[in-house]
């Protein structure tokens, strides 16, 4: 079993805690789930008790659910206009569950669900559907304005539009990889590197003097995951407020 | 539908090498392919996923963002309506200013108008004081220049008579016989002329 722990692959496994099939769906609580759960309670908690006392003057964690507050509402009112402000809800909810599941996974031992596909596609579906559903339930079939830009040529509007088509399509691919491929190599290399430190530091007296380095490196790494973890959900935040500003106002 | 058979294609291979690779240690639950992109987990995380997705976005939009947008909105309120406070305070401070200013001056200017009157007052009196004494001077003046005057007349007259004396004792001496009263008189004057 010593093979497996610097496995860096291992970390993603998938393990079924209490087995359940709907059909021929295999829908079992896994690792993946329980740490879905987690996220939600502590996210939810955390905002939940950090306001409960509602001081006029903030403590230091009321001041961090407010700034995490008035962040996504900034963000979300700087790209999509008062208008978008429906759409806070859903835009705090994916900012803070994507920030919360980053900021877990960087702790030992624990699973990071963003770390697999079909996490981060599903929200991005989720995303991009909201899109699609309220831009045609408010603008109808002028959504697809979205898809024909001003002022360019008659002769050229064919090439335009299926260029469009192919940017809008490739959003939620693009939205969905960006987040999963920025975790899944985040842990990876900390996993190598601190594979390293142990490898080497089973060497004896030498290895041990030559893991400082992977073991500073895995320490720096530490602290760029932390960003990374911040800066992902920032920017799937941010992508969001953009593609829910085009379902507002289709016609560029 | 057509991921289930392409999965079902996939994981047959995958299934006997993860038979194989079990016998070398690798645990039972690798599927052989790369964890997240394993088709078979895929349902289960969705369908996870949208449970607590769900719940966490209901949670958000009915209990927390209520709540911590009422304290933000409160703590504006309170702001703005500190701050209009603030600005109604200066304003009275500013209007209690200006009446004190005013206040001041009309003061001075009251004072200065007093002190005006005093002085013309008291120039006034002292202007009839000094006319009075003059009056008095003068009148004090007149009367002892009108003395003086009737001395020097009483004292002229009386030289007269004391030239007269002196004449006619010296005619007495010189002659030696009296010269008559009236023609000593007549000498004297004609001489005094």
């Amino acid at each position: 079993m010593a093979a497996d722990k610097v496995d860096p692959i291992h970390q993603f496994h998938i393990i079924k805690l209490i087995p359940i099939k709907i059909g021929s769906y295999d829908v079992s609580f896994t690792n993946s789930a329980l740490f879905m759960v987690a996220t939600v309670i502590v996210a939810a908690a955390f905002l939940y008790l950090t306001t409960s006392s509602r001081s006029l003057v903030p403590g230091r964690l009321q001041s961090v659910s407010e700034m995490a507050y008035e962040f996504v509402g900034n963000m979300l009112r700087d790209a999509a206009g008062t208008q978008g402000m429906r759409f806070f809800p859903l835009v705090f909810s994916l900012f803070m569950f994507v920030l919360v599941a980053n900021l877990l996974g960087l702790i030992p031992y624990f699973f990071t669900i963003t770390s697999h596909i079909i996490v981060t596609f599903g929200l991005a579906i989720l995303v991009i559907g909201t899109v699609i559903v309220y831009g045609f339930m408010k603008h109808g079939l002028g959504f697809l304005k979205l898809f024909v830009p001003h002022g360019v040529p008659i002769y050229l509007m064919p090439l335009v539009v299926a260029i469009e088509v192919i940017s809008f399509v490739s959003r939620p691919v693009s939205l969905s990889v960006r987040l999963f491929a920025n975790m899944l190599a985040g842990h990876i290399t900390l996993k190598v590197f601190s594979g390293f430190v142990v490898s080497l530091s089973a060497l004896g007296a030498v290895g041990i003097a030559g893991s400082v380095l992977p073991l500073a490196m895995a320490v720096a790494l530490t602290a760029l995951e932390l960003l990374v973890a911040f800066l992902q959900a920032y920017v799937f935040a941010v992508l969001t407020c953009m593609y829910l500003n085009d379902a507002l106002h289709p016609s560029h | 539908m057509f991921v289930t058979s392409a999965f079902a294609e996939e994981t047959a291979p995958a299934a006997t090498e993860g038979d194989t690779h079990s016998s070398t240690g690798v645990p039972a639950e690798a599927h052989g392919t790369f964890p997240p992109f394993d088709p078979a987990t895929f349902p289960s995380q969705l369908l996870w996923l949208a449970i607590t997705f769900g719940l966490f976005y209901l949670f958000l939009k009915r209990v927390a963002m209520p709540r911590l947008g009422g304290i933000i909105d409160v703590r504006n309120d309170r702001i703005s309506k500190d701050l209009d406070q603030a600005s109604k305070l200066k304003g009275e401070a500013d209007a209690a200013v200006a009446a004190y200013e005013q206040e001041l001056a009309e003061a001075k200017k009251n004072a200065n108008s007093i002190g005006q009157q005093a002085s013309d007052a008291a120039k006034a009196e002292a202007e009839t004081t000094r006319k009075k004494i003059e009056a008095e001077l003068d009148a004090k003046l007149g009367e002892a220049e009108a003395r003086i005057s009737s001395i020097k007349a009483n004292a002229m007259k009386e030289v007269g008579s004391i030239a007269e004396d002196t004449a006619s004792s010296i005619v007495e001496a010189l002659v030696g016989g009296k010269a008559s009263k009236t023609e000593v008189a007549a000498a004297v004057k004609s001489v005094a002329r």
